[in-house]
């Protein structure tokens, strides 16, 4: 199944629908579909009812959080050195804000194909972290964005029931976010080391 | 009575015992375990009620699905800390006198999960805890064993004086502090007062069990 098909497909059925082909270096090679938000639930449910597609199943919704990361390049600058006109090469760093991200893997039990991957991305990991829930096409996400609210703090707008699932109600942080601060509770660890150990030492300071 | 004159006594097929004797036989050998588990160490535990180990040999064969009718509390397995506040109201719930014993890595110390943000660093923080068996998880004999510990330990209780049991002790608290959810972790995080009891009721019979009289 290709991938590049089913976005050409997704294009002419939803207009104006943004896609983009994520590429995977790691041995697996499996690709991912990165869909824009607001085109999501649209594009899922012509993934879901297409006669060739059939993805009846989602069978995992996962939560990933990405930081801020600095990207580093190398660029050719003329300048002129002395009046004399000179190529240097230049590094800049250029910030690369973090989001937040949902990965939906989606298999078809009547067509027996699968799994497609979608990603859903935020605009941000502070106040934009707003994506469409897909539980209205695949009822067995509804768990699973739960979970995700839970642990990372995306908020879908669409679900039928979005409260905490592993985390107490009263419970305000999203401790799998990786900015996550725990509280100050170290216990005796006897084979204290990396984090552990600076966390000891904070402690019994 | 001294020792010798009760085997003396017991050669010539006179029986001698006293009132405190009794009490702790009948006691340790009707020990009633509730019906309670929380993880994969449950799985043992079951296990060892079972024909092979067969945990009635000891008196404990009737699990009862009620705090109110149970003795022993085996807490056999991971304590979240979503599941912590309830753990405790069950122990508040059972009457006295009751025992607990923490069962495996988890229920002791929180295990392979101690750096997690969800498990509880082992249920001693709230509850008193009678007999700690370390495992991942721990054999049926290893649950057999602490039970053998608690037996002697019931049976060494003196029933008067400044070591008596706590449920002989009105002064002595029977329930302990249900924690709340709290914003970012549980409120209070850990009471310290289960130790200070522990230390002081206690000390004689926890003294004796690291003796070891095997």
């Amino acid at each position: 199944m290709m991938l590049e098909k089913i976005k050409t497909d997704i294009e002419a059925t939803v207009p104006g629908c943004l896609l983009e082909i994520i590429p995977n270096g790691s041995p697996s090679g499996q690709r991912s579909l990165l869909i824009e938000p607001s085109h999501a639930v649209a594009a899922a449910r012509f993934l879901r009812d297409n006669a060739d597609l059939r993805l009846d199943y989602c069978s995992n919704v996962s939560g990933v959080d990405w930081l801020d990361t600095e990207i580093s390049e190398k660029v050719t600058v003329k300048t002129l050195v002395d009046g004399v006109e000179q190529e240097i090469e230049e590094t800049r760093k250029r910030r690369s804000p973090g989001h937040l991200e949902a990965i939906y893997h989606l298999y078809s039990m009547e067509k027996k194909h699968g799994p497609v991957i979608l990603r859903l991305r935020t605009e941000n990991r502070t106040d934009k972290i707003h994506l469409p829930s897909l539980t209205p096409v695949w009822r067995s996400a509804e768990f699973q964005e739960r979970e995700i609210f839970d642990l990372y703090g995306i908020i879908f707008d669409g679900h039928p029931d979005l409260r905490r699932i592993l985390m107490w109600d009263e419970f305000e942080d999203h401790p799998m976010r990786k900015d996550y601060v725990e509280p100050d509770d170290y216990e005796y660890e006897p084979t204290a080391h990396d984090d552990i150990l600076t966390k000891a030492k904070q402690h019994n300071a | 009575m001294d020792q010798k004159v009760k085997i003396e006594l017991s050669q010539q097929g006179i029986v001698t015992t006293t009132l405190e004797e009794l009490y702790n036989w009948g006691r340790k050998n009707s020990v009633w375990p509730m019906t309670f588990g929380l993880a994969c160490c449950a799985i043992e535990m079951i296990a060892t009620t079972m024909a092979r180990y067969d945990l009635a040999r000891f008196g404990a064969e009737v699990f009862r699905p009620s705090p109110r009718q149970a003795d022993l509390m085996i807490v056999s397995g991971t304590v979240t800390k979503k599941m912590a506040p309830q753990v405790v109201r069950l122990y508040n719930q059972m009457a006295e006198p009751k025992y607990v014993i923490a069962m495996g890595a988890c229920a002791i110390s929180g295990g392979p999960f101690k750096q997690g943000y969800n498990v509880l660093k082992g249920i001693d923080r709230y509850i008193p805890v009678d007999v700690h068996i370390p495992g991942c998880p721990p054999r049926p004999e290893a649950l057999i064993d602490a039970f053998m510990t608690l037996q002697r330990k019931i049976d060494e209780q003196a029933l008067t004086g400044p070591n008596k049991p706590r449920h002989l002790d009105p002064d002595a608290p029977s329930e302990f502090i249900v924690p709340r959810f709290g914003a970012h972790d549980l409120d209070p995080p850990n009471n310290p007062d289960v130790w200070h009891i522990l230390n002081n009721v206690d000390s004689c019979a926890t003294g004796k069990d690291d003796v070891g009289e095997d």
